[in-house]
């Protein structure tokens, strides 16, 4: 096994140079195809897309919320916002981005020339894209009869049987019903292809042990997508049912209950949070050894870790039932596994700090935000292990302070992620690299937004303000904190317009970036940037988990240590 | 200009000694369950910012120590390559364990003392029941049904009278939630909670519906009144008359009696015998109307009547489309309703 | 011109890895499990909820002659499979044409049941509970027996008019074990409907 191989840099003399194609034919291009890259690119564009807007309905809930009694929207306006926020955000933005991501990389790192099913993948795409556009369109469409609705506002959980025919005439429910349908579609079949391009389509040598970190992550991701959307599908199936066919599902009139679609809910709502966190996690396992120079530290407690998180991911829903009534029996067995879960999640945190440490940091751009999300998902973790605790979540359930912490998780931990992941393989994708300028700039302000919204965030929570109001009585001692958490808006927004101008000014004027701009260790830097539609000319073989690290090392390659 | 004045408005608000007090801070509990969780959540805590304070350190540190500093010799050399150790990951796992099992088991126990806590027999007993978008409370051993403001007693720790509230839901979720006094528990259609509360101190106490519920959720505020027993047993007294009959009112009666009022609400003592909306056999002895919305002054019960969407846009009472003249005569009828 | 590093070839051992087909369809049926998992919860959660009209044992019988076509059906398309692998192109469609017929009379035992309960014993999804939850999930897997049958005779479709070609076996094989599921699921059904819940 140890190797003798003889390693040779072959020059790749192919030349790229396509033939100038028309408009149309460009777009015929993009529409039919099958190539996991581009529609990786889709997911992701797609996604970016729906972070503006849903960035747009953040920021004008903020303004609403500013100052007490305030009359900037309307009631019925200011809950079809939150609505269709949380709804946009995570179905249409954190599942596509990360689904992107996923399509992108995962045949590249496994040595593979595409996913397993290359036309499920443009299916899965354009299905759940098609939801996207569905749900928006019930801001025109949703009226129905006696004019009521529009788009959905029953908050993204929609609780029975505030989402029953009597209380939510109209159509705006069924948009928000339909659209994630479609979306969930989607979902599963791609997590169906990750799953089988994973297990099926790695290059020879690639034993499971081999596989890069972020694969493994997207495996278990995927995994975890076939017993989490399911359960929410099968209960929108049974709302539809409700609202249309008359039956008695979560109808409390006829002895049904309301607390059955609650479970069914969070059955799939705990899951998919860790879904969207899953990926993050994966980004940071490439990112964080890179611009450490070192190799991450404990690659078989990370996969056990990641594999122990999906699993007990999926006992812990309930806790966001605390105070629902189940009793103290089923309150103290969620709180058990809630809590038991950041053992797992604990160790990630440990090893990835124990990769940095005796390692030489590189800050780049996305390095920083790397750094930026270890810090921040500590402190999510932290104040997620306070909701764990029944009674005190019994005071901080339904509170801002809640909408503080998983925002933290989402935009603290996840986004960072994202942002970080853009500026690593951006230059892999497109072939230039991001200005590090303007990445820094984009760092800080964003930085500094964060952490004056949800910071400060967590206080109205502690004061008792409750979640989902469109105002608050002046003399709560609110209106300061939510002045200062609306200015953080500001701040994120101007950070996120510099990084788009990033994006695109790069893709004209950034520096070349050549294969392997990072000196990194896996496979997809071992090809051209942007890879050619076949991605290697030469199918790899491997062995060890850093493939490239044998090449420029091989005097020490890691394949002695493993 | 006028966004400035707003905010040095809401300073001078905030500075006012009420709000500095935090009069629905969790962290100025005035109950038992209330004190609790506050003696649990300073416990969990104190564990957090501990981990915080480590882990976060370790992470500063090593950044700081180990950043790639260009000056030195050896630019192009990679550091050492550690790929793991067993012991570690055995040492930095069986710390969370110990820590997880200590916070669960103080959890546990706070659990247990809140939900199964024995009943004294003193114990006041109402029913309450969420609406959209206001609440309506029973006393069923004492005969007596209100609307938006809890009168309870006292309850001194040397003699525990707390309050058990057992709640349900006419339509959709709710839940109930006073932070000073207790933790919060929804209020469920087709499902009955139970929950207790003793304040100590007489007073108000503040909170509002903390489960979004519809349109306005937001406006469904909670008011509950700590009376002394004196105050308490003058109030039960009060609200066990049928509705005070005033010669003065007689016409602003009739027009209640001949218009929709009666279909939903009910004023004890006449035809009104509706129950989709409040009870006002003793509107008048409220301080607010509209769950709390707005004070009750004359003015704004005839605006309430006139529209209620004026205060409460998407609430489910009507406009009664009354001219001016019967507007004013039902104005002073419901202000004679003490 | 780009210098690219380029791992070469150097494997002793196969590299032989699962077929895609399998998994595949393996993460299709966990999914679909987990959404029948849902619908059967939701149907014990009920059990004896119902405030009024007809209870299961007032009109539901076994269905005794479906589930045992059902459950042979899972064996006809195994011989099938068998026979499409020994390239027995003939056998391969005689017996397809076998778990049609066995399907089909399950299904055609649903609805005169469904007739029957619908318009004898009025039971609908609206009448109470035991309806909504009975209709749905007995509904839901009759639409995935539906769908079963429905690609059976694509693949029936096939082994008749066209020569085998080599991946048409395999096929086949990933198309049975959506068909075993469906068995498998009646099963649980079957137990929880008919069974448990009278």
């Amino acid at each position: 096994m140890a190797t003798n191989t003889q390693v040779t840099v072959v020059l790749d003399e192919t030349t790229t140079v396509a033939p100038r194609l028309t408009a149309l034919q460009i777009l015929h291009d993009w529409v039919t195809t099958v190539d996991h890259k581009k529609i990786g690119l889709m997911y992701i564009g797609y996604a970016l897309l729906f972070l503006v807007i849903g960035g747009v309905e953040a920021i004008l809930m903020r303004i609403q919320l500013m100052i007490p009694n305030n009359t900037f929207v309307s009631p019925q306006v200011f809950n079809r916002l939150f609505t269709m926020h949380g709804t946009t955000m995570v179905f249409f933005v954190g599942m596509p981005i990360l689904f992107g991501f996923g399509n992108y990389l995962v045949p590249l790192m496994i040595g593979a020339r595409d996913m397993a099913f290359p036309r499920l993948n443009a299916f899965s795409f354009w299905v759940a894209a098609f939801g996207g556009f569905l749900l928006y369109f019930s801001y025109v469409g949703g009226s129905g009869l006696y004019g009521a609705g529009t788009a959905p506002d029953v908050g993204w959980w929609a609780y029975a049987p505030l989402t029953a025919q009597a209380f939510s005439p109209g159509h705006s429910t069924d948009y928000w019903t339909l659209a994630i349908l479609l979306g969930g579609i989607g979902s599963i079949g791609t997590a169906a292809n990750i799953v089988a391009t994973a297990i099926c389509m790695r290059c020879p040598g690639m034993k499971l042990s081999r596989m890069p970190l972020l694969v493994w992550l997207y495996l278990v991701m995927s995994l975890m997508v076939f017993v989490t959307i399911s359960p929410l599908t099968a209960a929108q199936v049974m709302l539809m049912l409700d609202r249309y066919v008359g039956s008695h599902f979560f109808d409390t009139q006829a002895g049904g209950s309301a607390v059955l679609w609650m479970h069914f809910f969070w059955i799939f709502g705990h899951p998919e949070v860790y879904i969207l966190v899953l990926p993050a996690f994966a980004f940071a396992n490439e990112i964080i050894p890179v611009f450490s120079r070192k190799a991450i530290f404990g690659y078989p407690a990370m996969v056990a870790a990641s594999v122990g998180i999906g699993f007990v991911s999926l006992s812990v829903w309930a806790h966001h039932m605390f105070t629902v009534g189940m009793g103290p029996g089923a309150n103290t067995f969620f709180v058990l596994s809630t809590m038991a879960i950041s053992v797992p999640t604990g160790i990630k945190i440990f090893n990835w700090l124990a990769t940095i440490w005796g390692g030489k940091v590189h800050f780049t751009a996305s390095m920083m935000f790397a750094v930026g999300f270890l810090f921040q998902f500590l402190v999510a973790g932290l104040t997620g292990i306070m909701l764990g605790s029944a009674p005190f979540d019994w005071q901080l359930s339904g509170s801002y302070f809640v909408v503080a912490h998983f925002h933290y998780v989402l935009v603290g931990a996840i986004l960072f992620m994202i942002f970080s992941a853009f500026y690593y393989w951006y230059p892999k994708m497109t072939g230039r690299m991001l200005s590090e300028r303007l990445g820094k700039w984009h760092f800080w302000l964003f930085l500094i937004g964060f952490h004056l919204t949800f910071d400060f965030m967590h206080i109205p929570g502690i004061l008792g303000m409750p979640r989902r109001i469109y105002t608050y009585e002046a003399d709560r001692g609110w209106m300061i904190w939510n002045m200062i958490t609306s200015s953080g808006a500001v701040f994120q927004t101007i950070g996120t317009l510099i990084f788009v101008y990033n994006l695109i000014w790069s893709y004209f004027k950034g520096p070349i970036a050549g294969p392997d701009p990072w000196d990194a260790w896996t496979l997809e830097w071992s090809t051209q940037s942007p890879p050619p539609v076949y991605n290697f000319a030469v199918i790899p073989s491997v062995e060890s988990r850093r493939p490239l690290w044998d090449l420029k090392h091989p005097e020490d390659p890691d394949s002695t240590y493993e | 200009m006028m966004f400035t004045i707003a905010m040095l408005k809401s300073i001078a608000i905030y500075m006012s000694p009420d709000v500095v007090h935090g009069r629905t801070s969790i962290f100025s509990p005035q109950g038992t369950p209330a004190h609790l969780i506050y003696g649990l959540s300073t416990l969990v805590l104190s564990f957090t910012l501990g981990i915080f304070l480590v882990v976060g350190g370790l992470l500063l540190y090593s950044l700081i120590r180990f950043r790639d500093r260009p000056s030195e010799a050896d630019v192009a050399r990679e550091p050492a390559q550690i790929y793991g150790s067993t012991q570690i990951e055995l040492s930095w796992t069986v710390v969370p364990v110990l820590i997880v099992l200590m916070l669960f088991l103080a959890t546990a126990r706070v659990i247990y003392s809140t939900e199964r806590a024995t009943k004294p027999s003193s114990a006041l007993d109402v029913v309450v029941i969420g609406h959209q978008f206001w609440w309506e409370y029973r006393y069923p051993k004492l005969g007596i049904v209100t609307a938006n403001e809890l009168h309870i007693p006292v309850s001194d720790p040397k003699h525990s009278m707390p309050t058990y509230l057992t709640m349900s839901s006419a339509d959709t979720n709710h839940n109930f939630w006073i932070p000073q006094l207790a933790g919060k528990m929804d209020v469920i259609p087709n499902k009955v909670n139970t929950m207790w509360i003793d304040p100590a101190t007489p007073g108000l106490y503040l909170g509002q519906c903390a489960q979004y519920c519809g349109t306005q959720h937001a406006k469904m505020l909670l008011r509950v009144y700590a009376d002394t027993p004196a105050e308490f047993a003058i109030w039960v007294s009060h609200q066990q008359q049928p509705a005070a009959q005033n010669s003065a009112a007689t016409e602003g009666r009739s027009v209640f009696e001949h218009n929709a009022c009666i279909s939903c609400h009910t004023i004890t003592g006449t035809v009104a015998t509706g129950r989709f909306g409040p009870d006002l056999t003793h509107l008048a002895s409220r301080e607010t109307i509209a769950s709390g919305a707005v004070p009750n002054t004359e003015i704004n019960i005839r605006k309430f009547v006139d529209d209620p969407a004026h205060f409460k846009p998407g609430a489910l009472m009507p406009p009664m489309h009354l001219n001016n003249h019967d507007l004013d005569a039902v104005t002073a009828y419901l202000m004679t309703l003490k | 011109m780009s210098e690219i590093a380029i791992i070469p070839h150097s494997m002793d051992s196969e590299w032989k890895l699962p077929s895609r087909g399998v998994v595949g369809m393996t993460c299709l049926i966990l999914a679909e499990s987990a959404i029948f998992l849902i619908f059967v919860v939701a149907y014990v959660f009920y059990i004896g909820k119902s405030l009024s009209g007809p209870t299961p044992r007032e009109v539901l019988t076994l269905p005794i002659f479906a589930t045992i076509c059902l459950l042979s059906s899972s064996v006809t398309v195994h011989f099938a499979v068998s026979a499409a692998q020994a390239a027995k192109q003939g056998l391969c469609s005689l017996w397809l044409a076998a778990t049609l017929v066995l399907g089909g009379i399950f299904l055609g035992g649903t609805a005169l049941e469904w007739h029957h309960l619908i318009y004898i014993d009025g039971l609908s999804i609206k009448t109470n509970l035991f309806g909504t939850t009975f209709y749905s999930l007995v509904g839901l897997h009759a639409t995935h027996v539906i769908v079963g049958l429905f690609m059976l005779t694509i693949a029936l479709a096939f082994s008749l008019r066209r020569p085998a070609a080599e991946k048409d076996a395999e096929r086949l094989h990933v198309l049975s074990l959506y068909w075993h599921f469906v068995d498998a699921v009646w099963v649980v059904v079957f137990l929880v409907v008919y069974v448990l819940g009278r």
